[in-house]
């Protein structure tokens, strides 16, 4: 019999609708998994009474037939996401304690859809890093191992694609700036979904880069996605970039049929230095899609090479000045100050003991770039490009329907493999262009690695145009049959 | 016929200079709400009462632009004649202070809401001068720190975090203390007329950062000085006064001007150094990238225009040309929108009440109003608003003198029983028994009594020296102890002694 917590959202739903098991069944099993997973450190905070007493309201509107889609489904929501009365750490110590008396818009919404919260799940600090070892609660472990070797989860939302690989829930809410979302479900064989900038209402969730960050699901198949964004987007009056136009209904998108549909395949994606078994995969999934009836079209986004520098200019400018409300005043962390320390000695002693170092790098990169002499050269100069990147995608959707690209230039690696920030920014190579330009974009997996590490494959799609995406990423999910999944070595007793 | 601004010269011991002003007025706009939060603007609450989770820069808090404050700020943008930009936008310009949740304040730097400009003052000698507007933006006001009420730590109050301002930046067009003080005072009347800020700056809903230069008359525009944060007309002239000599004493001295941030000091009546250049900071402005462009359509900007009221250029001209009032009345009236509502108000009543034709009545309503009302109000310490005597009451009262029934003189002690105890006048003038004979019988007898005991004076005007007619009026209004119409007797007279 499959286990409480190997059901996808759509088979929880439908065996929730039918009654053949409660909510409290479900999260009591999803707490358990998470119990027996604490050694991968996915977790800050647990909340399993307000768990149980979710799942106990979310029975009781299954009984009165008052119940959605996500109804009882047990989230692990990234501790980017301000949630009221329960810790938020955004993964730094300059938030702790900090205790939000509000709750973010996407969070909101997914608890008024009925949905149930199993706690907080660790993350790159302040959503900055590929790897999840910036976090100030250390790093999240990967369920995947290369055979005796750990590996990242990748990240950002390191702990939200752990905590869906591992089988503690379905699903997890992730953020994705440059890739945070993508990278991640890419490494733990989950699919994860970066919606169009302006889908999810950014209101709550702790600021990163502005103009990027934005709110996504993540899940164990493209269905899931579909049906956890319908209940995550929604226009917000709270978030100016929040886009008022309808949310459709994702799942009924998922026809299997894309006959007809152009698929561009950008050659400029093709690096140096990508595995041998990456491209054997992307060469599959171009297959795939054309045994479904799509055309594959080669085509050029000419200032791709362009998106990593541009990307590590925009966002650490943002950061800057979004980090620049930790100063100790307010909230959270202050540094323990000497007699005659003054503000200036607050600031300081509390920034430094209070942001670790891959952030102070990116406040330092953000505020140099912004400097007088040094804007027009950098910060104005990435504007340009980020415009002309963007005018890429425009030029393509004149010809395709859809782009797909590998997701991530490699499988997990160890940790510590990577201790070049340089090299670690490599990781977001694929993912960071569609960011830049705003563009929704999914990672599902494809295939493994000859060390029996997941990958994965992006499919990215126009401004709003989600449907078309998951409707694509579900025939291709189909074409892949990826089954595999990790072994259970963090169990208890496993 | 045009007169020419007096000039200003400071006189060094080297030969003349002239001062160079501009001015930066921070007006806080007229709303409810913040600029970009729902947290109240009410002045005078508890500490930290009026603060939202967005003005304290909470984790995840975004702000939401107040569409009222930017439809004040192109009021404000039209009643300054100014150029509304059809596209602006909102940038941060960082740095760190205890009192700036954000770390930032949203401003607008490069795109400003409203462009160039022009406001006319007037001065002292009668001449007129155009001042240039550069442009006005909307920005956020920082919370407040308090030094002083405890002994180790600095007290932040945020009610004023997230504030909307306008900041209105003119050209360096002002060359006299004087011109700056007309300046600021037209500003503050424009936005009292239009209601974008209450003009009150005891309360800092309006102060003005003055930047001051000196030069030799017709040479380049020296380096300047900025003085931040001064709340009155008075401390503005007063600070350029003092800021222009001082620049002179150093440069006359060999030195030469370091282009700071300076203080001034109303005690003292001085200027005093805040921060040199070299401390300013680095704003690292950029464009907010949580908060879209401001993109406005005609129809918009024509919905403000038609909300604007008359301006008190457009009510001055109004008042002279149509309605026949002196310039200086005209001018002194318009000078407070009060003023100016409450003698339209007194016109309006007064035209009800005697059927006469506006401009044949307002050139004296308004001299009654200037000098016989505000000679009370001004004794009394009160401005108009404060005024015991409204404007319904003030006109029945004046229409009792244009009907004549009552004297001139004698409606000064119903003014002045009225603003004691704000009696109906008619009531005052039956009591006091005021009201003026006009029964030509009774004055045609008394007419005849005079003209029979002054005989030489009636020798004297029937030999054309008719201005003794004065006397013998005079003598029939003692003989009616004060209450015949010397109108009437006059007529009277003239008839008698001419036909006779």
């Amino acid at each position: 019999m499959t286990e409480l917590t190997d059901l996808s959202i759509a088979e929880a739903r439908d065996k929730l609708a039918a009654r053949e098991c409660s909510a409290q069944e479900l999260t009591m099993a999803s707490l358990k998994a998470m119990d027996e997973a604490r050694s991968l450190n996915i977790f800050i905070t647990e909340t399993p009474e307000r768990a149980l007493a979710m799942a106990e309201s979310a029975d009781a509107s299954l009984k009165a037939g008052t119940h959605s889609p996500m109804t009882g489904i047990p989230v692990a929501v990234k501790d980017l996401f301000c949630t009221k009365g329960v810790r938020t750490t955004a993964g730094s110590r300059i938030l702790d304690p900090f205790i939000p008396t509000y709750e973010s818009t996407v969070t909101a919404n997914l608890w008024q859809a009925g949905a149930v919260m199993l706690g907080k799940v660790n993350m790159d600090e302040f959503a900055m890093g590929s790897s999840n070892e910036t976090s100030y609660y250390g790093s999240v472990i990967n369920p995947w191992r290369a055979g005796d070797v750990q590996t990242v989860p990748g990240g950002s939302s390191g702990g939200s694609v752990a905590a869906v690989a591992a089988r503690i829930s379905p699903c997890a809410t992730g953020t994705d700036t440059g890739g945070s979302i993508r990278q991640p479900a890419a490494f733990t064989g989950t699919v994860g979904l970066k919606p169009t900038y302006g889908r999810c209402s950014r209101f709550g969730m702790v600021a990163f880069a502005s103009s990027l960050d934005q709110a996504g699901p993540i899940a164990r198949s493209v269905r899931d996605c579909a049906i956890m964004l319908g209940a995550m987007a929604g226009y917000d009056q709270k978030d100016s970039t929040c886009v008022n136009t309808p949310v459709p209904d994702y799942e009924a998108a998922l026809s299997g049929d894309i006959r007809g549909l152009k698929i561009g395949i950008p050659r400029e994606y093709r690096v140096d230095g990508m595995s041998s078994e990456i491209d054997a995969m992307w060469q599959k999934a171009m297959d795939w899609l054309k045994d479904a009836g799509a055309e594959i079209v080669e085509i050029s986004l000419p200032h791709t090479h362009f998106a990593l520098p541009t990307y590590y200019i925009v966002a650490p400018a943002e950061a800057s000045s979004n980090l620049a409300r930790y100063d100790g005043v307010r909230y959270g962390f202050r540094a323990a100050l000497e007699a005659g320390d003054g503000l200036t000695e607050l600031y300081e002693k509390t920034r430094a003991e209070g942001f670790g170092d891959e952030v102070k790098r990116r406040i330092l990169m953000g505020t140099y770039v912004l400097s007088a002499g040094y804007y027009d050269a950098y910060y104005l100069k990435a504007q340009k490009l980020r415009t002309l990147i963007a005018d890429d995608f425009a030029h393509a959707w004149q010809k395709v329907d859809a782009i797909l690209t590998p997701t991530a230039p490699s499988a997990a690696f160890a940790f510590g493999s990577k201790p070049d920030p340089l090299a670690m920014y490599m990781n977001d190579v694929f993912t960071v262009p569609a960011s830049l330009a705003g563009l929704p974009g999914i990672s599902i997996p494809a295939a493994l690695s000859a060390d029996g590490l997941p990958l994965g494959l992006q499919l990215l799609g126009r401004a709003f145009d989600e449907a078309t995406v998951l409707k694509i990423a579900d025939v291709m999910e189909k074409a892949a049959a990826f089954t595999a999944r990790p072994a259970d070595w963090w169990r208890k007793g496993a | 016929m045009s007169i020419a601004p007096e000039s200003y010269i400071v006189r060094g011991a080297t030969g003349d200079w002239e001062i160079v002003v501009g001015l930066e007025v921070h007006a806080q706009v007229t709303s409810k709400a913040k600029l970009f939060s729902g947290a109240s603007t009410t002045f005078g609450s508890e500490p930290n009462d009026n603060v939202s989770l967005v003005d304290a820069a909470f984790p995840g808090m975004l702000p939401v632009i107040n569409a009222e404050c930017v439809r004040q700020a192109v009021r404000t943008g039209l009643a300054l004649g100014a150029r509304i930009n059809r596209y602006s936008r909102f940038d941060r310009k960082n740095y760190f202070y205890a009192d700036l949740p954000q770390g930032y304040q949203i401003s607008q730097f490069s795109d400003p809401i409203v462009g160039e400009g022009e406001v006319h003052v007037e001065l002292a000698n009668g001449a007129s001068k155009a001042i240039g507007i550069e442009r006005l933006h909307l920005e956020q006001d920082a919370g407040k720190s308090i030094h002083d009420q405890h002994p180790r730590m600095t007290l932040v109050d945020l009610n004023r975090s997230g504030v909307a301002l306008m900041e209105i930046v003119s050209k360096p067009d002002m060359r006299t203390p004087e011109e700056a003080g007309a300046y600021l005072k037209k500003l503050r009347t424009l936005l009292r007329y239009i209601g974008s800020c209450d003009g009150n700056m005891e309360q800092g809903s309006m102060r003005a950062d003055v930047n001051v230069s000196v030069r030799r008359p017709g040479a380049p525009f020296g380096t300047r000085c900025e003085i931040k944060n001064v709340n009155s007309v008075r401390f503005v002239m007063q600070a350029i006064e003092y800021e222009a000599q001082r620049q002179v004493d150093i440069i006359e001295a060999g030195g030469t001007i370091d282009q700071e941030t300076r203080l001034f000091d109303p005690n003292k009546g001085e200027t005093r150094s805040m921060r040199s250049k070299e401390d300013a900071h680095d704003y690292r402005y950029f464009p907010d990238p949580d908060l879209l462009p401001l993109e406005f359509d005609e129809d918009f900007i024509e919905a403000a225009r038609q909300s604007l009221p008359e301006l008190p250029d457009a009510k001055k001209a109004r008042f002279t040309h149509e309605w026949g009032l002196a310039e200086h009345n005209a001018a002194t009236l318009v000078g407070e929108k009060e003023s100016a509502d409450w003698f339209e108000q007194l016109i309006d009543e007064l035209v009800a009440k005697t059927g006469q034709p506006i401009a044949k009545i307002a050139a004296k309503a308004s001299n009654w109003m200037l000098s016989d009302l505000y000679g009370h109000l001004n004794k009394a310490g009160q401005n108009i608003t404060q005024c015991p005597i409204d404007p319904a009451r003030s006109a029945a009262l004046l229409a009792l003198v244009l009907d004549g029934t009552i004297s001139g003189s004698a409606a000064k002690d119903v003014l002045e029983d009225m603003f004691a105890t704000g009696r109906d006048p008619l009531v005052i003038v039956e009591e006091k028994g005021l009201k003026q004979v006009s029964d030509t019988g009774a004055l045609e007898a008394m007419a005849d009594q005079i003209i029979a005991a002054n005989p030489t004076q009636v020798e004297q005007y029937k030999a054309g020296k008719t201005k003794v007619i004065g006397f013998l009026v005079g003598q029939v209004m003692k003989e009616s102890r004060g209450q015949a119409n010397p109108a009437v007797v006059n007529e009277i007279l003239a008839k008698k002694l001419g036909s006779s």
